[in-house]
């Protein structure tokens, strides 16, 4: 099914969840923010979540330094 | 009207500086108009602010404050000195964010870390050799009372959660996300965006090594909410976190706070 992702058209599979998606893109689950169809995700519906046809996704990505 | 190191006085067309310094201080060498420099022979308009000053002179408590900052555009002050602001995290972002809005005025910090100051620390981090050791709130609050000691400052001497962000930060204006660690910095942006309704928030992401200037970007997120840095630059070995690029997205995220607190909630100039 077809979901945006970042504002980028991407195909998943049928009942695929948010952790799916991060694994794809290679992101460590605990450094990503998700908002998904316009709600923030807590950290533990990362693995729970599912994405459904035309789910529109946010990832906010962030890496180690300050 | 003429404002004159905080006093009223009478305006009249084609007085310069230099006289009106004749009258009010007349050892005055320094003359600022409307937060600006300008010379003995400037011409005042009517409603002009002055700041007269004798170089290296010092000063009462009262002119301190104001002379502090003197060269902020008249009528910022006020909305700045009223905020509180939160900093969470004091290394190299946050204790330069920190002395950033001491400088320009911000009237209340919270600042929170857990951490000690370490000799690691110095090459980008505000403190000094004698401070290695003491407790980097501790440290840096003294810092700030030697800059600018009409900032309250309250400090936070624990390791932050995302359980605890909420509770601890309901009451600020802005809230400034400085951690080191990636897996804290999505924390806080999520206790932001779902207990932290109506706070400013700006963080910060990608700003290590020497890599272009230009790189370093201030991305809107949500309304209110910005995001600091390339995106890219982690710190990891072969790229450590170096002065002038933190210093970069750091002041990034201090303008960004002054902005948010000024009405501003935009990235570029139009949007």
């Amino acid at each position: 099914m077809k979901i945006v992702c970042n504002g980028t058209e991407h195909q998943v599979a049928a009942g695929a969840k948010i952790v799916d998606l991060l694994k794809e893109f290679d992101l460590a689950a605990d450094t990503v923010v998700v908002e998904c169809d316009t709600l923030i995700l807590k950290r533990e519906d990362y693995d729970r979540h599912e994405l459904r046809e035309g789910s529109v996704v946010e990832l906010i990505r962030f890496v180690g330094g300050g | 009207m003429l404002l004159v190191n905080n006093e009223i006085v009478e305006y009249c067309e084609g007085l310069t500086v230099a006289e009106v310094g004749k009258r009010t201080k007349p050892d005055a060498d320094i003359f600022i108009v409307n937060g600006y420099p300008v010379a003995a022979s400037f011409v005042l308009g009517d409603g002009d602010q002055c700041w007269l000053v004798k170089r290296g002179e010092s000063v009462s408590a009262d002119e301190m404050r104001n002379l502090l900052y003197a060269r902020h555009t008249p009528g910022v002050q006020a909305r700045l000195q009223d905020a509180v602001v939160g900093i969470m995290g004091l290394g190299g972002l946050g204790s330069t964010v920190a002395l950033a809005l001491a400088r320009m005025g911000i009237g209340s910090l919270i600042l929170a870390d857990f951490d000690l100051v370490e000799p690691s620390n110095l090459n980008r981090q505000q403190y000094f050799v004698d401070q290695i050791g003491l407790k980097k709130t501790e440290a840096l609050k003294d810092n700030i009372g030697r800059i600018n000691p009409y900032v309250r400052v309250e400090i936070i001497d624990q390791r932050l959660t995302e359980d605890l962000i909420p509770a601890l930060f309901a009451d600020v204006d802005a809230l400034v996300e400085c951690f080191d660690d990636p897996v804290m910095k999505a924390a806080a942006l999520r206790a932001r965006l779902q207990h932290l309704e109506g706070v400013f928030y700006v963080c910060a992401s990608g700003m290590a090594g020497y890599g272009s200037n230009n790189e370093i970007k201030t991305r809107r997120l949500y309304p209110g909410v910005f995001l600091v840095g390339d995106q890219e630059s982690a710190a990891e070995p072969g790229q450590g976190l170096m002065a002038a690029r933190v210093g970069i997205a750091a002041h990034h995220q201090a303008n960004q706070v002054v902005r948010l607190l000024l009405g501003e909630d935009t990235e570029n100039k139009q949007q």
